[in-house]
């Protein structure tokens, strides 16, 4: 096959040169008004061109970039052969939520990183196609369920239905147990119903995987906060659970203990978020959970989360929409493509800012946001540079919202009432290593952002996928022995 | 889904308050005094939280009694016996810190006496000596007279009108009790609208008399998530849904709750005439 030719040590492709392809968006100053989709995915020959631009590298390096391993190379080729339903299958093998992925995934801190065609030039568009054949595959009807093997008569409990947990129940339903998922919500998902927008990633795409998941048998009860209407002992001992895993995410939102922030108009961005992604209140009144239409609207921080909440804020009719981050462009965390997205749609940066104080009038709301302009110092920590205050650089902007998206912790509800679950000094649950996911509690398994901090959702997946693993281990030997130490 | 097994119409004139006794098994099990649900009536419809006014563990049972008193309220109020609320989570917030005091009194204002129910009847079956007030604007709108009467060594009642009990507030038979009857009293807790809150706080602080208020501010998610339901307690921020719905009545900053709850007053009246006019997407 030709393909394989081009692979061959040292030789040059002798094709000419494809440019990445591009994906087809929205028109910014169009898509700034509605909650539509950004991006519009690949057509069946952009794909097909962009398929065709890896050069199927012996040793991929792709793979090693993607926190689950996916056979990059692999899915690729089917889609040069357009067998488009073939590669979706063979993606689910190693991420059961492609569609999801391929949209949010950080590919170019993660595959697309370290793909051998972008040392030249730009990447394979690995994301890109990993949505398309996904998208694919859910344009062409119902996917038809694999085979479950017996029953094992095991029983497993998963608290909270964010990717990692979804990925854990995917895995054991396969294996034969039966699994329970509690999720505190009237909807399953997560950070992807309530989190993230629906312009970058639609509703309908996260209820189809569920919705995958309870046809395989997987008994999904909503509206289970655990921790107040059962307990993880209670699960253990009164429920018959053999196991636990708890991927409860990082869902405590930080304030910036700054004067002034609890003024009507402040909010954390996962109100502002779950307002309009999980209530949907960008339709209210048809939608009963009210937001309210600012004109001046500052978000603090300079994350994907941040990035969510000012494109949010633009959507709901903003004249103004403000990012404002204490540190530059270069050190902001957010994907590169939601900022170039936001700034096209007409987001203003204020970087190297810093807010001091929210101004209200009497009546309790917001009217200003003062700040104070940084300079960057020495590199800290984090290996980014410092922010450092300038002396009596205060100013004030006229603003009528603040939204603070400075960062989460975890919330306290499962370690409070789960005495001898050992967590670290920030409160997230510690567990004996990536690989076993075990807890400090027998027969207790964590994974996802509950461990690590905000983090991504693939990252949260893979956490699942090992903890899947590692309970599988556990259910047929019933040891719980650290690893290698017999 | 959640079956509403009884309804209960209190008033049916505006402020109309209903009750439901609903099945919940799983929550009813679960449940402590000063805990509540957050329900959603239907698909398009928020969440709104109410008290557990009272639970039959052993019929999988919890009551919730409510006012009217905008759009979800007043769907809500729609159901009958038979109809499904769709979404319920419980029972949320921390308990109420329950021992032997000595003498509690519970105050009950309005609506606020169905949350205050539980409460006696723990504090009485803790071995405290309950005396509860109930303060209604008049007669027709007091709710819970015989349960409270049960669940309280005695109960005293005021009505702003004078329809029934003593004509007043009641802050006004707080006082009384204190400073005339000089009853000694090792704790209040206080349930109903912020200002009668405030008042009732304001009553209890010169004597440094142990209160509690149990706070309604705006919620949203309830598990701790959002933020929404934030209010300033000793001069530090803390979530009503998962740190409270109780705090000490004389640290909570009752002005900026009060400001808090009127965010949404425009979009809340919107809603309200939407429901109003066409009646609800329910039916
Ligand atoms: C606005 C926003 C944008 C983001 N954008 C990106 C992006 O573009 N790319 C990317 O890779 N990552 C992104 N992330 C991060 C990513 O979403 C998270 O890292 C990921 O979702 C973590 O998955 P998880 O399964 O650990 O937890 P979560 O997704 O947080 O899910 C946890 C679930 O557990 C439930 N739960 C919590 N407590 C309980 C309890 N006591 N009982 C029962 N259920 C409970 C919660 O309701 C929730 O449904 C973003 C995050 C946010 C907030
Ligand atoms: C812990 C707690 C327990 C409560 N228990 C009871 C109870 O037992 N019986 C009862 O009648 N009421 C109770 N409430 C108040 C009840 O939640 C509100 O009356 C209800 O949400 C109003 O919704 P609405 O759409 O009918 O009215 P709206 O028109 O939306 O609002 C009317 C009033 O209710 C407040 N409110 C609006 N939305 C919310 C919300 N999501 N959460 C809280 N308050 C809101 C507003 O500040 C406003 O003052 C409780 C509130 C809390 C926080
Ligand atoms: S899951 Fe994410 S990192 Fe892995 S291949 Fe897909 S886009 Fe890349
Ligand atoms: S590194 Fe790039 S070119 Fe090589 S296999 Fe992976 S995607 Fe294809
Ligand atoms: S209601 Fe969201 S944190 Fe309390």
């Amino acid at each position: 096959m030709s393909e394989e030719k081009e692979t061959k040590a040292g030789e040059k492709p002798k094709k000419p040169k494809i440019p990445r392809q591009s994906m087809p968006e929205q028109d910014p100053h169009k898509r700034a008004g509605n909650f539509d989709s950004v991006t519009l995915g690949y057509k069946m020959e952009q794909a097909a061109l962009e398929a065709s631009r890896c050069i199927q590298c012996k040793k991929p390096f792709c793979i090693s970039g993607c926190p689950v391993s996916i056979d990059i190379p692999g899915f690729i080729k089917l889609v040069k052969e357009k067998e488009y339903l073939k590669a979706a299958q063979h993606i689910k093998k190693y991420n059961l939520l492609p569609a999801v992925c391929g949209r949010v995934c950080p590919q170019e801190d993660q595959c697309e990183k370290v793909c051998i065609v972008g040392k030249k030039g730009e990447p394979v568009a690995i994301g890109r196609l990993e949505r398309f054949v996904a998208d694919y595959e859910a344009a062409h009807g119902e996917v038809p369920l694999p085979e479950l093997p017996p029953k094992t008569g095991k029983k497993v409990a998963v608290v909270g239905a964010g990717p990692g947990g979804l990925t854990v129940a995917f895995d054991l339903i396969m294996l034969g147990h039966d699994v329970t998922i509690f999720e505190a919500l009237h909807k399953a998902g997560g950070v992807l119903v309530y989190g993230i927008p629906e312009f970058r990633l639609p509703k309908a795409i996260v209820e189809r995987e569920v919705q995958y998941l309870t046809r395989l048998g997987v008994d999904l009860k909503l509206n289970h906060v655990i921790g107040k209407i059962r307990t993880i002992d209670q699960l253990m001992k009164e429920d018959g659970f053999d196991a636990v895993f708890i991927g409860s995410g990082a869902g405590l939102p930080w304030f910036m203990d700054v004067p002034g922030e609890n003024l009507n108009g402040v909010y954390s961005a996962n109100e502002y978020l779950t307002r309009n992604n999980l209530m949907k209140s960008f339709d209210f009144p048809k939608h009963d959970t009210p937001i309210k239409k600012h004109k001046n609207v500052a978000v603090i921080g300079g994350g994907n989360v941040a990035m969510d909440s000012v494109r949010t804020a633009l959507r709901l009719g903003a004249d103004n929409a403000y990012i404002v981050y204490r540190r530059s462009r270069a050190e902001m965390p957010a994907r590169k493509e939601e900022v170039d997205h936001a700034e096209h749609e007409g987001v203003q940066f204020k970087n190297l800012t810093a807010p001091v104080r929210v101004i209200g009038n009497e009546q309790g709301w917001v009217t200003g946001l003062e700040c104070l302009k940084m300079d960057l110092g020495e590199p800290d920590a984090s290996g980014r540079r410092r922010p450092v205050p300038v002396k009596g650089s205060e100013f004030i902007m006229e603003m009528d919202a603040v939204i603070i998206a400075i960062g989460t912790s975890a919330n306290p509800l499962i370690a409070q009432t789960t005495p001898d679950l050992k967590l670290n000094k920030k409160g997230y649950i510690e567990v004996e290593n990536e690989t076993t996911c075990r807890t400090s509690k027998k027969g207790v398994f964590a994974g996802g952002d509950i461990v690590t901090g905000s983090a991504t959702v693939i990252l949260a997946m893979g956490a699942g996928r090992n903890a899947a693993k590692s309970i599988q281990q556990y259910l047929q030997t019933g040891e719980w022995t650290p690893n290698g130490k017999q | 889904m959640f079956e509403i097994l009884e309804k209960k119409v209190w008033s049916d004139e505006v402020p109309k308050i209903k009750e439901f006794v609903v099945k919940a098994p799983a929550i009813a099990k679960a449940h402590h005094a000063g805990q509540f649900i957050i329900l959603i009536v239907d698909e398009n419809g928020e969440r709104i939280p109410l008290t557990i006014a009272d639970k039959d563990a052993n019929k999988g049972t919890i009551s919730i009694l409510f006012q009217e008193v905008g759009k979800s309220t007043m769907c809500l109020g729609m159901l009958n016996k038979g109809d499904h609320i769709h979404h319920m989570a419980g029972p949320l917030g921390k308990p109420t810190h329950v021992e032997k005091f000595g003498t509690v009194v519970c105050v009950g204002g309005g609506i606020g006496i169905a949350p205050v129910h539980p409460i006696a009847k723990a504090m009485k079956d803790a071995g405290n000596k309950v005396i509860s007030i109930l303060g209604a604007r008049s007669k027709d709108l007091l709710i819970y007279e015989d349960k409270m009467k049960k669940a309280s060594h005695e109960i005293r009642i005021t009505t702003d009108d004078g329809s029934y009990g003593r004509h007043g507030f009641v802050t006004d038979e707080l006082k009384h009790m204190i400073e005339v009857e000089k009853i000694p009293i090792d704790l209040v807790v206080v349930i109903g609208p912020p200002i009668m809150m405030k008042f009732v706080c304001k009553v209890t602080e010169p004597y440094k008399l142990r209160t509690f208020a149990s706070l309604n501010t705006i919620m949203v998610d309830g598990t701790g998530m959002c933020g929404a339901c934030r209010v300033t307690v000793g001069g530090k921020t803390k979530f009503v849904c998962v740190d409270g719905p109780e705090f000490d009545g004389h640290q909570v900053d009752f002005e900026e709750m009060m400001m808090r709850q009127r965010q949404y007053l425009p979009e809340e009246k919107l809603a309200r005439e939407t429901c109003e006019k066409q009646t609800c997407h329910k039916s």
